[in-house]
Parts: structure tokens; sequence; C-alpha cells
């Protein structure tokens, strides 16, 4: 089937032709950092993790968010999700794989990676957040691959499909539960070491990763004959509903968070929050994003439940809203305010240097790449068969 | 052919890549290792750790075990097949198999793109096109950067 | 001859497994049977006669030998120069293993106004506190870092992969990662202990190497009576006797970690 992604329009090779130069880009500015070594990037002695693992946590929660579609299609027989599920888990198996780059970009010794299964250590979480991402790749892969082939056949797909779908749901809650639980362990950051952590996590992906999904949706519409929510079948306004409610309860987490920090006064609790919000000893470099994450997410959530989420413009602009505010609140703040202030109470900034920046627009180019790929043969599939 | 020219182009191509290590490296001499006794400093009576002929093809595993038992084990100290007591140490091996007193390596920088030097370990190691990653971290004979 | 593409690429791959799995299991059995061959040949590891043994290393630091900032220098000085560490000359890249910080943020957690000045910094040598229950091995995917059985927190730096989750998770900010070369930086190498690539993290380490050959961490030796070292199992141990008669305060012990260094505040001579 992956024929079918080597014929296209020009506009669809111009893409593709512009992906590989920004991949490019990437590779080049990492091949610079393979030797000079990750001082390249803005990390340091204090905040040793940066933009890399900040965007595996948040593509892993993307990833998850696949779930919100197989559930309700699989396995309470929602049909009107059936031509959406697919691109769903496409979108799965491309942040899956941007995750697994993230990871590999930012290692020390990304040769020495293997020594994760060589050399397991069952105590560790990262451990299994390595099992459990590359179980949830083949998982998703193997279905869409194999639902996908039998459409092009026009047969139903194989029995066995259906255990692999319904291993994908609890698998996709665990992979972003494991991931938080990276976190959400560690004694010393009082940031990240709440109760709430794996909740937050859930529910700010079932809000951002349907949000791009249907953004998705609607590009594909544009640029294919293939619509994946024909009219009349009202797929895209029952994943709303499901974006909405997730966007709140993420927002209702993190009020949660801030009224335990700033009601208790304790002081190590507080101090991140502040860092985020208002800044902390004079540095305040988060706070521009922090407050705009805030706007655009009451933006989003208002957008979705008033009468406007069914607006041709609208509906956009809010998905786009809750997407970014999530992006910024995960891919930001999250990973950068957890080490500040550090052990010894005090402030060390971070800000990313170039290349870093060129290596994580790398590897999402990288994402785009496999997700057009993937989608090209989905949509072929589909319009050839006139579904 | 149905895109005959395409495919047998494609094909060159792809021959080309697969040879271009053969033709790249001909008529580069890369001499097996003849040369070593004039390399190990000998001392009267001194033997390797083990028999020539067991290091020759259990170094590699040796050097494995012994970082393992030092490291992670603690133990500091191998009593080998004779009896003979060795203080587990990359200088155990360096001590004969170098051509001058042990120098540091300092200066020498990223040690996946480092190059040629006359020692001992060199000699087998460039004609095997084998590069253990030691002398980034480990001080060896200078010049020994592989 | 028919044969579809997708046919002939199900058999070229399986063609391919096998020859790729076959090699493997063939280099597997070699190097089985070259590691029989290795430890059947009667060849044993032990340890050296005089290297110092313990239940559980701890150290007691007692604040009041370090009167100057000689005596600082001195003691982190004697740790940099036998481990090779390296001076990058920024906070960004620093790798430190012992050096000193105020009371007031060693001890962070506690704001006190009515605390003066001079004791809010007062300097205490910090380092890796050797935890009874690190949160650093809890975390470390590959054992890079592991807990010995006599209680030293010991970095294997074959095995890091620098994932640097081990730096997140210590509580004591005692970790420092080689962010880039360090050899350029190494003001005067010492050839017996290698230096470490870029990509893996180190930290102090209570001189295991010295331990094995007898002899005391080397801040402790130089530290001249400021930092006592020894086993806190030991009953008759100097540093189990201070921290039963004098009062000895630990970093964060909120957190449960158990750190094994000890501070001494109280006593007879800060009365």
């Amino acid at each position: 089937m992956l024929e079918k992604a080597l014929t296209g329009s020009k506009k669809y090779w111009a893409w593709i032709i512009f992906l590989l130069a920004v991949i490019a880009v990437g590779l080049v500015a990492y091949f610079k950092q393979f030797n000079y070594g990750l001082g390249l990037t803005g990390m340091s002695r204090d905040v040793s993790w940066g933009l890399y693992i900040a965007q595996f946590t948040f593509l892993v929660g993307v990833a998850a968010s696949a779930v919100m579609l197989v559930t309700p299609y699989y396995l309470h027989d929602f049909k009107k999700f059936g031509k959406m599920v697919i691109l769903g888990e496409f979108l799965a198996i491309s942040a899956v794989i941007m995750c697994v780059l993230f990871i590999f970009v930012d290692v020390g010794q990304p040769m020495r990676i293997l020594n994760v299964l060589l050399y397991p250590q069952l105590h560790s979480v990262m451990f299994y957040d390595m099992c459990v991402l590359v179980g949830y790749l083949v998982i998703n892969f193997v279905v869409g691959w194999t639902t996908l082939g039998a459409e092009r056949k026009g047969t139903p797909p194989p029995k066995w499909i259906r255990f692999l779908i319904l291993l994908s749901i609890p698998w996709a809650f665990s992979i972003h539960t494991v991931t938080a639980f990276l976190y959400a362990g560690l004694p010393g950051r009082e940031f990240w070491a709440t109760a709430i952590m794996a909740a937050r996590f859930l529910a700010s992906a079932f809000a951002a990763g349907p949000s791009l999904l249907i953004l998705l949706v609607m590009i594909v519409r544009k640029v294919s004959k293939f619509d994946a929510d024909p009219p009349g079948v009202g797929a895209i306004q029952s994943l709303v509903k499901i974006i909405r409610y997730a966007m709140i309860a993420n927002v209702f987490f993190y009020i949660c968070e801030v009224f335990t920090a700033f009601y208790s006064n304790v002081p190590g609790e507080m101090a991140p929050f502040k860092y985020a919000f208002v800044g902390l000893d004079g540095h305040a470099s988060l706070v521009p994003f922090m407050w705009t994450a805030t706007f655009l997410a009451f933006l989003g959530i208002a957008l979705l439940v008033l009468p406007t989420r069914k607006n041709k413009v609208l509906l956009p602009i809010a998905l786009i809203s809750v997407f970014l505010a999530n992006w910024i609140d995960k891919g930001i703040v999250l990973i950068i305010a957890g080490f500040v202030p550090n052990a010894f109470g005090r402030v060390t900034e971070y800000f990313p240097t170039g290349n870093e920046i060129s290596i994580v627009v790398g590897v999402y180019a990288i994402g785009a790449l496999i997700l057009t790929v993937l989608y090209k043969v989905a949509v072929s599939v589909r319009t050839q068969n006139d579904l | 052919m149905y895109k005959g020219g395409k495919i047998i182009a494609s094909l060159i191509i792809f021959v080309a890549f697969l040879t271009f290590p053969f033709f790249s490296n001909m008529g580069k001499a890369n001499a097996g290792p003849e040369a070593l006794a004039a390399t190990v400093s000998q001392l009267a009576g001194k033997q390797c750790v083990e028999p020539a002929s067991y290091m020759r093809t259990n170094h590699m595993q040796l050097l494995n075990q012994w970082r393992n038992a030092d490291v992670r084990d603690g133990k500091t100290v191998y009593v080998n097949t004779q009896g003979k007591s060795f203080d587990i140490s990359l200088q155990s091996c360096v001590e004969c198999h170098s051509t001058q007193a042990t120098a540091t390596t300092t200066g020498v920088s990223n040690p996946v793109l480092n190059t040629s030097s006359d020692q001992f370990c060199v000699s087998c190691h460039t004609y095997a096109s084998v590069k253990p990653t030691c002398w980034s971290c480990h001080a060896g004979p200078e010049g020994a950067t592989k | 001859m028919s044969i579809n593409r997708r046919q002939f690429l199900r058999r070229a791959g399986m063609v391919t497994a096998l020859g790729l799995g076959g090699s493997f299991v063939i280099t597997g059995l070699r190097g089985k049977k070259v590691e029989a061959a290795a430890t059947s040949a009667a060849s044993e590891y032990g340890t050296s006669k005089n290297a110092l043994v313990a239940k559980h290393w701890a150290m007691v630091v007692d604040m009041s030998k370090f009167r100057s900032e000689e005596d600082f220098k001195r003691v982190v000085k004697s740790c940099v120069s036998i481990h090779n560490i390296p001076d990058f000359g920024n906070p960004k890249d620093e790798i430190k293993w012992i050096w000193k910080d105020d009371y007031e943020h060693t001890f962070s957690g506690g704001e006190n106004e009515y605390l003066t000045e001079n004791f809010k910094e007062l300097p205490f040598t910090v380092m890796c506190n050797h935890c009874e229950h690190p949160p650093c091995v809890k975390a470390c995917p590959t054992g890079a870092t592991f807990k010995r059985e006599d209680g030293i927190v010991a970095m294997d730096f074959h095995r890091c992969i620098g994932c640097r989750f081990c730096m997140g998770a210590c509580p004591f900010g005692a970790r420092s990662f080689n962010y880039r070369d360090p050899r350029p930086f190494i003001e005067k190498a010492n050839p017996d202990f290698p230096t470490r690539t870029p990509g893996v993290v180190e930290k102090c380490t209570f001189c295991v190497e010295r331990l094995a050959d007898g002899l005391m961490p080397a801040c402790v030796e130089a530290s001249n009576g400021g930092l006592i070292f020894g086993d806190l199992d030991d009953p008759k141990s100097k540093v189990r006797k201070l921290i039963s008669t004098r009062f000895t305060i630990r970093r964060k012990t909120e957190l449960g970690t158990q750190p094994s260094v000890y501070y001494l505040v109280g006593g007879d001579e800060h009365a």
C-alpha cells in the first residue's frame, strides 16, 4: 500500500520536498550536537531537561489521544467515528515515532541507548516508558495497516485484530500514565511530585490530541477528496464534545494544583507556580508563555461551549487555542518550571539555543513527513473505494 | 522492460553505493600486525595477564569482565590461570604494551573522530577496523587515541 | 515465473530475517563459548588486602574546622585534581563533585527572616549524600548508577546513556552532566584515573578507588579533620560515636532518602 504515497499532485511533492529540506537542516544541527555534546543546547547543570524532553512529554499525550476515537468506535460501536479512526491511529504512529526521536536526540550517549533493554532495571519508570511506547507503536501500526489493507481489498479485517484494538485502549492510558509517573515519582521536585499529575496529563492529552486530529481532518478535506466527516454524520461535533470536557477537566485540575499550592502557603509548592506566573527572584522568562496559555485555554473552552463551536471559522480557532494552550503548558512550562527553583533554592533560567530549535523543528518535520505519507495511503485507499 | 531506463540507472547507483567501501580503500596498503615485538617493551620474564594465544582471541571479553568486576563489583584484583595477581586497570596493560611511559591523552577531543598512532593496540585494530573507545576516557600511552 | 511484488518482498524479508537472526545466534553462541572458556579457566577476582571495607560508609562534616576560604579550596582541589574534574568556567556546563554553599541554600525550604546574615551565609561543604534510599538509583534505567553493598552510590560511566533522569531525581543537586568534552578543560590530568566522555553523568563517589587501596577519600585527607569518614554500622567508629553523642543535621530528611552525610552543628565547641 505504500506505493500510494509515491503518486501525488505537484502540491503534495512540494510539501514533501519542503519537509525533507527542514529535516536536512535538523540533521546538520544534530550532527553538530553529536560532535560537540549537549552543551550546544540551553540545558545546564540545574535545568537538565529542556525542549527535547518537553516535546516528548507533549507528544506522548497526542499519541495516547487516539484512544478517544478507538474507544467509542470499537468498544461502544459509535459508528460516527468510523471514517476518522484510521486517521487517529496514524496520528498516534507519527507521534510515537517523534517521541522516540526526541529521546534519541536528548540522550548524551545515543549509541548506548540499547543498554535500557540489555540491562533492564525493573525499578526504573523510564524502562517501562520505553517498553510501553514501543509496544504502543507496534499495536497502532499493526492495527492501522491491517484494517486499511483489509479495506483496500474490500474484505472485513481478520478476527484477531479486535483483540489488539481492545488492548490498545488501556495501553494508550498506560503510556501517558507511565510518562506522568516519570515526573510524579521524583521526591525532590515539588512542582512535579503531585498525585494529580497523571490525571492532568491524560486530560490535557485528550484535549490537545483530538483538537489536532480535527484540524488535520479539515486539512485533508481541503487537499483531497476524502471527507472523514461527511455532512450529516456529525463526527467532528461529537469529538468536540470530548475535547470540551477534557479541556475543562484539565483546567479544573490545574486550578486544583494552584489552590493546593497557594492556600497551603508552603514555599516549596508555591515557588514554581510563582516562577511561571509572575517570575521568581527577578527571573520571569516563562511568564508571557504561561499567561498566553491561560488565555488560550479559557478562550478555547468558551468557544467550544458556546454555539461558536459550530462556526466554520471559530471552530478551528478554538481548536488551535486548545492545542496551543496545552502545548505551551506541557511542552514549555511544565518541564522547565520543575527545575525552578533548583535543589539549593536558586533560579537558573533556560533558553533554548538556535541549534536546539533546529533539531526540534527537524524532528517535527520527520513526524509531519510520516504523517503525510500515512495519510496519503489512507486517503488513497478510502477514495479509491469511494467510501 | 517496463521503466527499464530508471531501473537500470537505479541499479547502477545502488551497486556503486554497495561497493564504495572497496573502491575507496583500494590501493591503500594496510599492514597486518607484523612488527608487534617492536612495540612491546619486553621486560625480562614478564608475561601478559594471560598467555598470548588466549589474549589474542579473548582480550575483548577479558576487558569487559575486568570492567564489570572493578566498576560494578568492586573487585580490584585479578588472579590469572597461573595464580599471578594483577591490578585490574588498563595501566596493567599499558605498562608493557606501550612505547613510552604512561602519559595522558589530555587535549584529545571526541573519541569517535580520532585517527592514527603507532601504539601496540593500533597495529591490529586499524587492520581489523575495530575502534574501541577506551582512550576517550582512560589515560593511555601517548598517542593511543583509538 | 508468476510471483507478485508482495510475495517477493515477503520472501526476501523472511530470508533476510533468517540470515540476520541466524548470524546473531551464531555470534551469541560463539561469544558464550568464549565466556565459558574464560571463566572456567581457573581465574578469579578479588579485592586488595588493604582495601577498606564497611557496611555503611558515611561522612560527618565538622564545619568548625572549615574556618578560612583556604580550607574549602584545599578540600575541593583534592577532589578536582585526582578525579580530572574539568573547569569549564561557566555555571551552565559546570561539573562539581564537592563544593561549598551557604546555610540558607544548603538547608533550603525554611526561610527565616530573623536569621542574621552571618548565619544565612554560613558556608557548608556539600557533595553527594550517598543516600540509603537513593532516588537517583531508582530512576536510572540502565543501572549505571547503583548502590553498592557498602552503601556507596556508585557510577558506571560505561553504561550511562546520559538520559539525565538521575539528575532530575536527585533532591540535592549533587550530580553533574558532561555537556561537552571535558579534556581540554582539565588543569592537570591525573593519569591514574580516567576522564569522562561527553554525554555521561558524574558525581562524588566517596573515592571508591582509594578505598580499594586502603586510603581515605581525598577530601577527608585534605580537610584536616573537617571531614570524618567511617562505617556507620560499626559502633566503634568515629562517625557513629559523633552521631550518637553530638547534634547533627542532614539535608532534606523529610524526603526519606536517608542521606549518609551528617553536619555537626551542636555540641560543646559550638555552644
